[in-house]
């Protein structure tokens, strides 16, 4: 998580991110983890349960999932970025402006499976 | 009032002794009764950092084994006669005394000095548990590196659920410069991460090896160096004082102060 929002950091601005901010965003990840004190394996299946539950309505690009907790000034949070493949389901309740904000191809609603 | 503080960090080497012997004496000179626990059982250095090594008989395991009464374990510097140092065996392993034991002992010592400071070993494990038993503040001390910063965070963590809320932190070798150049945390960072009160920042100082070597803590300097005059404003501050930081970058960079180093340095 950490690591890919320095990725991008460093691909917006060009050039290496100084050390400084780095060790910044992997204290503040580690220390995430460190005072919630959940296990790795509890917080892989907390990705897990999280995944299944968006995987229900729309189809997640797993591989691209970023999911991890992050702290600020002794408050934490669980941060998940889910890139959305594809519908699911088509379901007109579901707005499809909503879905095409976050989508990277707007076209998915053209192999939707009619239920 | 008597203040019982204890001084730690988690990680080790990032100047936990260094500090308990810097601010007791910086205490001391300022009128106040100290007496410098070392609660490092097995590992005792307290006492070479502030020179009195050839004059420990007794230690806190002897007073606790009743081997010895509590004045005799205790070292009066000669230097400055506020300051006392009660040592920790050497010999024994760190299980050989219990935190029950601890807080009376630190809890007698504050009937007879204004500041008990308790200077504990690295890690959280019984050595650690011990010597913040009886404890009613601390003083984290860290440097702005990522395991230093870790490690504070847990024993922050571990003082909390231990009922000891009032916590202060020392930033210990800080490299102005490297903070301008972005390659080291500044103190604002490690604050921003760690949330507690900052207490001081010593710059990163060679004189601290000097000292260590001489066994003579670097507030007692006649002309003491930048980290010395941070030590004295630590005490100062613990004492209620109002004192501004010391302003490290310019310090560094200023011309005069330069050459006053390299004068003083040669010497």
């Amino acid at each position: 998580m950490t690591n890919a929002i320095a990725d991008l950091l460093e691909r917006l601005f060009g050039g290496k991110l100084e050390s400084r901010d780095r060790v910044k965003q992997r204290l503040k990840f580690i220390l995430a983890h460190d005072r919630v004190a959940l296990t790795p394996q509890l917080v892989a299946q907390m990705r897990q349960d999280i995944l299944a539950a968006i995987a229900k309505y729309v189809e997640i690009d797993e591989e691209a999932v970023e999911f991890g907790l992050e702290s600020d000034r002794r408050s934490t949070v669980v941060i998940a970025n889910l890139p959305i493949r594809g519908l699911r389901h088509f379901d007109p309740n579901v707005s499809q402006l909503e879905l095409t904000l976050s989508e990277p191809e707007p076209k998915a609603e053209t192999s939707e499976p009619i239920p | 009032m008597s203040r019982i503080v204890v001084v730690t960090s988690g990680k080790g080497g990032v100047g936990k002794t260094t500090s308990t012997a810097n601010l007791g004496m910086a205490l001391a000179r300022l009128g106040r009764k100290v007496v410098l626990v070392d609660a490092d059982f097995g590992l005792r250095n307290l006492d070479l950092l502030l020179g009195l090594e050839s004059r420990v008989v007794y230690t806190s395991l002897d007073v606790l084994n009743r081997e010895c009464k509590l004045d005799q374990a205790l070292v009066k510097d000669k230097r400055q006669p506020n300051l006392s140092l009660l040592a920790a065996p050497q010999t024994r392993n760190k299980t050989a005394i219990t935190a029950v034991a601890m807080t009376k002992l630190v809890e007698v010592l504050s009937h007879h000095f204004h500041y008990v400071l308790v200077d504990s070993p690295a890690g959280i494990e019984t050595g650690f548990q011990n010597a913040i038993a009886g404890a009613k503040e601390a003083i984290i001390v860290t440097t702005p590196e990522i395991s230093a910063v870790r490690d504070a965070d847990r024993v922050i963590g571990l003082l909390e659920s231990h009922r000891i809320r009032d916590i202060k932190l020392i930033v210990n070798r800080l490299r102005p410069a490297m903070v301008k150049s972005n390659d080291m945390m500044s103190v604002e960072d490690v604050l921003e991460i760690l949330s507690v009160k900052l207490l001081g920042v010593i710059p990163d100082d060679e004189q601290v090896i000097v000292s260590t070597n001489r066994g003579e803590p670097l507030v007692l300097a006649e002309k003491p160096s930048l980290a010395g005059r941070a030590y004295q404003n630590i005490a100062g501050r613990l004492e209620g004082q109002d004192i501004p930081f010391l302003d490290l970058d310019e310090a560094n960079r200023s011309f005069l102060a330069r050459l006053w180093k390299t004068l003083t340095a040669k010497r």
